[in-house]
């Protein structure tokens, strides 16, 4: 899965939370990469790990309560993790951008949406307030705000939530990143807005070239946008592929059952199935497989043995002793 | 994800702000009222019927007449020149003092409650010691300390009203650095000076703002206080509290010494208040007093 082009690669990658004075990794060796003009969702229920793993590339965790416990994060090459605090804050917004979940409350109340812009602009380059201005106007004509220049000056509340998440995503690629990091951002977007919003980013991305890690955990929005998926559990990647073959043939019984659980326009909807139980907290990982509590197919060695990442073919990797093709044995 | 957008703060809505005021009529008869004193200290050479430092031993302690409205002090100056130009003094000391305060202020407030830890507490340490003592005496120290001057005298009630305006900025801070737009200033690569002075100190200006208008009738106060036991504004400059204590000595046969200075200290005091009380019921009707 290590490619030559790959912008962004995370290997081992381990984050950990100081709980009731012991750590706990909640991101556990995740190794992942996105190429150049590619899409990477990474989907999971709440608490899977997805969203502390996007804040760990940023390194944007509180430093009291969350350490960096292993592993590399590396732009290009380079080892964001082991960087000084100060060549890290000039990499965020510029190299690396991230959009959030919650676009209402993602823009400062009390400034107008245009200078929020510019102001990320000059925060990285060296230009005027004109100049700086001038960019942010292209940047929300980008995002297809209607009548840009008009609304420049307009504060956030004067925005609807969709038109705040443009604002958002305009934002983060004013300073053109070679790497969006976006945490569920059409989840407070109702669908039709959504649609919009993906097929914008997925524009943006192509025209940018940029490489995008998609955190969702709507497997919907996956199939829409994503050229690859990483489907995470427990803080761990658990099947990892080209977005057509995980649809086509899930193998990790959670994929199974994720998608088991995800409503369908061509299937009927008393067949959704959910999947019992929940995530183990991260307290209490088990030894074994993290998902065989809530396995069909759990073996007594799923409780007591831990899968590895296993390639199925070039781009299918899948963690389980059931599934995997040397059934767990070395 | 939360379902109820936050509502936008009162700074982001001036209109309610405006409509807030309009409602509440005693906020005009404040306004009124400082925008009046401050004319009257702004125009002091002009409006003034006579030179506040002449003395004339001829007029002493002469009652309220038409040559001299307010009388004469035991000098012979005229009462009503000094009370003008005595509101320079406190309008002044008021102002500065609380513009520093609040400045001072602020910035540690916003910096305990940013950084938080070890630096909170220190900062909060150092509050509570301002606090624990009365403003009159830890200004009296100071201006002990310091010696009795224009400028001693601003920085000693500055001093005095540091604490509550620490206090009022650190409690939003706290709650503001955890909002979206702050982690979304992080993950655009900004400092922690720009987020915090550019991110969380306008989202909460308002609030030491109106605080702001209620501690300056209250630096006001201490100026007129501290220059009653000589510790303001040396003589034979006017100041109103100077004027009080120099009338205090004949306050069985010269009233119009003391109560004239008297009534302009309480005007003042009282404008301010009511304007600070609308501006804090504008900003946040939870706080709102049982009287309004």
């Amino acid at each position: 899965m290590t490619t030559q082009d790959a912008v962004l690669e995370l290997r081992d990658l381990r984050t950990e939370f100081r709980i009731g004075g012991a750590w706990h990794a909640a991101v556990r060796d995740v190794s992942l990469s996105v190429n150049k003009n590619e899409t990477l969702a990474v989907v999971g229920e709440s608490g899977s790990g997805k969203s502390v793993t996007a804040l760990s590339i940023l390194r944007l965790l509180p430093s009291t309560g969350a350490r960096h416990g292993g592993g590399q994060v590396l732009l290009e090459g380079k080892d964001l993790a082991v960087l000084a605090e100060k060549d890290m804050a000039r990499l965020r917004g510029n190299a690396i951008a991230m959009i959030f979940q919650e676009p209402m409350t993602s823009l400062n109340p009390t400034m107008t949406v245009g200078d929020q812009i510019a102001e990320a602009v000059r925060q990285h380059r060296r230009i005027s307030w004109r100049e700086a201005r001038e960019l942010a106007l292209q940047a929300l004509e980008e995002v297809k705000i209607p009548a840009a220049a008009s609304r420049y000056d307009d504060y956030p509340h004067q925005f609807s939530g969709g038109m705040r998440q443009r604002v958002m995503i305009a934002m983060a690629l004013a300073c053109k990143p070679k790497v969006l990091l976006a945490d569920e951002p059409t989840t407070a977007l109702d669908v039709t807005i959504q649609a919009q919003i993906l097929s914008l980013l997925a524009d943006l991305k192509t025209a940018r070239g940029m490489a995008v890690v998609f955190i969702t955990h709507n497997l919907g929005v996956v199939a829409q946008i994503a050229d690859r998926v990483a489907v995470m559990y427990a803080g761990e990647v658990v099947e990892t592929a080209d977005v057509d073959a995980l649809f086509a043939r899930p193998t990790h019984p959670y994929t199974e059952a994720l998608l088991r659980a995800m409503p369908r326009v061509d299937a009927d909807a008393a067949a959704l199935d959910p999947i019992p139980g929940s995530v183990p907290a991260i307290t209490a990982i088990p030894t074994g497989c993290a998902y065989a509590s809530r396995c069909p197919l759990k073996e007594p060695r799923c409780e007591t043995t831990h899968p590895v990442l296993e390639a199925i073919d070039a781009s299918h990797q899948v963690r389980c002793l059931v599934r995997a093709p040397s059934k767990g044995q070395p | 994800m939360s379902a109820v957008p936050a509502p936008a703060p009162a700074a982001a809505r001036p209109n309610a702000l405006w409509q807030a005021l309009r409602r509440n009529r005693l906020s005009w008869v404040g306004i009124g009222l400082l925008l009046l004193i401050a004319l009257v200290a702004l125009l002091a050479p002009w409006i003034a019927p006579h030179d506040p430092l002449q003395q004339n031993i001829a007029y002493r302690l002469d009652p309220p007449s038409a040559d001299f409205w307010l009388g004469t002090d035991s000098y012979g100056r005229d009462v009503l020149s000094r009370l003008i130009y005595g509101a320079r003094v406190s309008l002044l000391v008021g102002f500065v003092a609380i513009l520093i305060a609040m400045s001072i202020g602020a910035s540690l407030g916003i910096l305990a409650g940013y950084i938080g830890g070890l630096v909170d507490q220190l900062i909060m340490g150092l509050v509570d010691v301002l606090l624990s003592f009365p403003t009159l005496l830890l200004g009296l120290m100071v201006a002990a300390m310091l010696g009795a001057s224009l400028e001693n005298l601003i920085i000693a009630i500055a001093i005095t009203e540091i604490a509550p305006f620490v206090r009022v900025a650190r409690a939003p801070t706290i709650t503001l650095k955890q909002r979206d737009f702050v982690e979304a200033g992080r993950a655009l690569g900004y400092g922690p000076l720009r987020l915090m002075g550019v991110h969380i100190l306008p989202n909460m200006i308002s609030d030491v703002v109106v605080l702001g208008s209620l501690w300056m009738a209250s630096a006001i106060r201490t100026e007129a206080s501290l220059s009653f036991i000589g510790l303001g504004v040396p003589p034979p400059a006017a100041t109103w509290g100077g004027m009080i204590r120099e009338g205090f000595e004949n306050i069985l046969d010269a009233w119009w010494l003391t109560v004239f200075p008297s009534v302009a200290i309480l005007l003042t005091v009282l404008a301010l208040n009511l304007l600070g009380d609308a501006l804090r019921d504008a900003i946040d009707p939870k706080l709102r007093s049982e009287h309004s």
